[in-house]
């Protein structure tokens, strides 16, 4: 059974259609990659699959997004719970302006997750986890926006896994570093694959055929192939992705 | 046009192969010419040329490695850089049996032959000809002429046992003759493995155009065990 299975999503702002009839299968402990030019409903379709859009005024959902079979739009659905399950880092770190333990320590308190003694646990395994403890273990009590911009983002990493999610969505989470804190998180998501889904939205397609398993390429709110990341980015079906991947549209 | 610059240097590429192509095909028919005319002085000068054709060969693929670390294409634009990379030692390797042609031609001196050259010129025009157009297929991206011209091995597979069923008959008649009578059949197994190498690029003309990675030479994939069997090739100098 896929991890995250997509029926016949649409997404409107409005009257704007941003999303057409999106269906996919994202495979669980694999990771996928999003890509597309700007505009075309990449980061639209990821902010779906945890429910980011709901706090979006003018936006409607129509179709099914099933996490284990389980429609995430049905009543009763706990969205502070489904955003545990499916959790996000996003484009810009984003770390609280607090240290570096109260980051990752923030949503197991706020979840309330194991006890205080076990508190420390979860944030030195989470910042391990993160490929972030070495740097890191001697400044836990200083602000976190003193750390680099790469090293923010692993925090975020490290804030995320904190609350043990089972996927995590990444919003082009490479594209304010340089090109060795890129590298660094690539290997974190190799890494982070064992344990959890990941599903990404990037612009690099470098990066989307370096890391992902499974890639889907979108165009003006329409999903035109998904399929093996290696088939799309050597065969591809459509001549759309082959335009699209080889810099000759878009 | 979004990447006007990498197919400019696409095009220049292609061209540069397309004139090592010319080149081999010169090679492949006047070393046969050659042959015929026994002239050792012409033989060298061919040898010597191959030292060209490798330069360029080195230079193509030099190239196609710098465009695919700057520019980083995929798909079709990946598929045809590896075809440019693929054709481009197909193409030297062709050279080599044109000189390896011009070396036999040395050795034989003036010993007379033992019997007309008819076949083997038919061969190497044969091959020149395929080579041409399997080169015209890859730079139009014609799919049905790089099949149609793999058909046409069939044609110099035939030449070639034709020519390798008379030498033996020579042979068995005059054991003495089994010095000159390998000679030639060197030359033969060269234009013979010539046109099997066209039938590579073909081969690659298919994967540049569809992805699909195909076998065009059916007698290669299912008589691989009697490849070294005497009568069907011979000996193998290379």
């Amino acid at each position: 059974m896929d991890k995250i299975h997509v029926e016949r999503l649409n997404f409107y702002y409005g009257k704007h259609r941003a999303l057409t009839n999106i269906s996919l299968g994202v495979q669980e402990r694999q990771i996928t990659a999003l890509i597309g030019p700007s505009g075309c409903g990449k980061s639209t379709f990821l902010r779906c699959l945890n429910r980011m859009n709901d706090n979006i005024r003018i936006g409607r959902t129509e179709g099914k997004v099933l996490l284990d079979g389980q429609d995430i739009h049905e009543l009763g659905i706990n969205v502070v719970e489904l955003r545990k399950r499916v959790g996000m880092v996003f484009q810009r770190p984003n770390p609280f302006p607090q240290s570096v333990w109260s980051n990752v320590a923030f949503g197991p308190r706020v979840l309330k997750l194991g006890r205080k003694k076990d508190l420390f646990g979860i944030v030195e395994a989470s910042l391990r986890g993160a490929a972030l403890w070495d740097e890191v273990k001697d400044k836990l009590k200083q602000d976190a926006l003193s750390l680099s911009l790469g090293q923010q983002q692993r925090l975020c990493i490290a804030r995320a896994i904190a609350v043990k999610p089972e996927v995590i969505l990444m919003d082009e989470p490479c594209s304010a570093l340089d090109p060795i804190a890129t590298l660094q998180v690539e290997e974190l998501m190799r890494v982070l694959k064992k344990n959890y889904t990941l599903i990404i939205v990037t612009h690099n397609m470098q990066q989307a055929a370096r890391v992902s398993d499974w890639t889907g390429f979108f165009w003006m709110g329409e999903l035109v192939e998904f399929d093996v990341t290696e088939k799309v980015f050597t065969r591809p079906r459509h001549k759309l992705t082959e335009d699209y991947i080889t810099g000759r549209a878009g | 046009m979004p990447r006007a610059a990498f197919d400019r240097e696409l095009e220049r590429l292609q061209n540069e192969l397309l004139a090592l192509g010319i080149m081999v095909e010169n090679a492949v028919v006047d070393s046969v010419e050659i042959l015929k005319q026994r002239d050792p002085d012409a033989a060298r000068r061919l040898i010597a040329r191959d030292r060209d054709l490798n330069k360029m060969r080195f230079t193509i693929e030099f190239d196609t490695l710098v465009l695919i670390a700057t520019q980083q294409p995929m798909a079709g634009d990946l598929r045809t850089l590896a075809a440019v990379l693929e054709i481009a030692s197909e193409l030297e390797r062709m050279g080599d049996y044109a000189k390896g042609i011009a070396k036999i031609s040395i050795k034989m001196g003036s010993e007379p032959f033992i019997k007309p050259l008819i076949d083997i010129p038919r061969m190497a025009e044969k091959a020149r000809d395929m080579l041409d157009r399997a080169l015209k297929a890859f730079v139009e991206r014609n799919v049905n002429l790089a099949r149609a011209i793999a058909l046409e091995d069939n044609e110099i597979d035939s030449l070639y046992e034709r020519v390798f069923r008379e030498l033996m008959t020579y042979v068995i008649a005059d054991p003495k003759l089994i010095e000159r009578a390998s000679y030639l059949m060197w030359v033969a197994h060269n234009l013979e493995r010539t046109a099997d190498r066209v039938l590579n690029i073909c081969e690659r003309v298919v994967f540049t155009v569809t992805g699909e990675m195909v076998e065009m030479d059916e007698g290669e994939a299912n008589e691989s065990d009697l490849k070294n069997s005497p009568n069907r090739n011979g000996p193998k100098p290379e």
